[in-house]
């Protein structure tokens, strides 16, 4: 098996499945019916990816592993999905700005993951891509709109990314995965997003009349498998149904 | 907290290029940007169409039930204004 390849699928799509039940988590709490079924929308395009990244895994892995064993019976040491997906919907203004501070990410990553010499990774970010392009688009629109809101709205959403701001910082760091398949042409090369992802953030902070945190310490850890307190509840929630009644199928 | 409920939009879509747009239903947003995109979200994420327009509710003026007697009963007993008092040639097959 090529453990690093297999590695470093698992690092692109845990975010995915992190991200996707944290915004699934919310159908029927979502603050209007309208914004609800956004965020359930974009839960399942997330979970739709993921499950093309895990069924090429599953195949790298061998000995009938599938994409559900993958999603379901890892322990939380073994997801590799970075700290900011997993942090908690404290209110409203988390949700937007975790998506806010991931989407804008996650679009420059796959515009280079197209590019990857892989064609099955490839042709995952390409279909992806048009998906993540509609989440960003999404929520920045939140951002502006709770930013230039009201002063209530100003304070919240302010609070969110002030908070979540020190998980940024990770995005763009190296594994030992990462270095080797941006060796081969597989993998992308994170550290040259960092300043185009920096300006885009700003960008869209400045436009919501927010500030950018000057923060310049920054959390790590999730990328090698070292959550937050946070992770652990939500795989509890995630794994129920296989742990409870193993090898379950619908 | 007041709670304020967004103004109410309602929602034409067109499903292929070619046909019209049809209303499809209504939805709460603050202003036509977010109309547009929570119409996406409702009414179009099982591919039902290629177009969408909405309008705010209160920009269309509607008919009153109340007038329906004078506004459309009188075209009930008027079976001469259809097209129904011909002999259709067998040639003419979709009338």
């Amino acid at each position: 098996m090529n453990t690093n390849l297999y590695k470093y699928i698992l690092g692109i799509a845990d975010n995915s499945l992190i991200l996707g039940q944290r915004m699934g988590a919310l159908t029927g709490h979502g603050p209007s019916l309208e914004t609800d079924i956004a965020c359930t929308n974009i839960s399942l395009d997330l979970f739709g990816q993921v499950r093309s990244y895990y069924q090429y895994a599953a195949k790298i892995k061998g000995d009938n592993t599938t994409e559900d064993d993958i999603a379901f019976l890892r322990k939380e040491r073994e997801y590799l999905n970075v700290l900011l997906v997993e942090q908690p919907d404290t209110h409203f203004g988390f949700t937007i700005a975790r998506q806010f501070l991931f989407d804008t990410y996650h679009f420059l990553f796959l515009e280079e993951l197209e590019k990857s010499h892989d064609i099955t990774l490839s042709a995952i970010a390409k279909k992806s891509i048009k998906e993540v392009s509609y989440h960003r688009r999404f929520s920045s629109d939140w951002v502006k709109r709770l930013g230039d809101g009201t002063a209530v709205s100003h304070e919240k959403i302010q609070e969110a990314i002030n908070v979540l701001w020190t998980y940024t910082d990770e995005l763009f760091h190296q594994t030992e995965a990462d270095k080797v398949m941006v060796k081969e042409n597989i993998g992308v090369d994170v550290t040259t997003l960092k300043d185009q992802y920096y300006t885009n953030v700003e960008t869209i902070l400045n436009e919501a009349t927010l500030e950018v945190p000057e923060s310049k310490w920054f959390q790590k850890g999730g990328k090698e498998g070292i959550h937050t307190e946070h992770l652990g509840y939500l795989l509890s929630d995630l794994q129920y149904m296989q742990r409870t009644y193993p090898n379950m199928e619908w | 907290m007041t709670k304020k409920n967004w103004p109410l939009w309602e929602v034409f879509v067109r499903s292929k290029n070619g046909l019209e747009h049809r209303h499809f239903g209504s939805l709460h947003a603050a202003d036509e940007e977010m109309a547009l995109e929570n119409a996406r979200d409702v009414y179009t994420r099982r591919s039902e169409g290629v177009s969408i327009w909405v309008v705010e509710s209160k920009n269309i003026t509607a008919s009153n039930p109340e007038n329906n007697g004078e506004l459309f009963e009188p075209a009930q007993d008027k079976v001469y204004r259809h097209p129904t008092f011909y002999d259709l040639p067998d040639e003419v097959k979709h009338m």
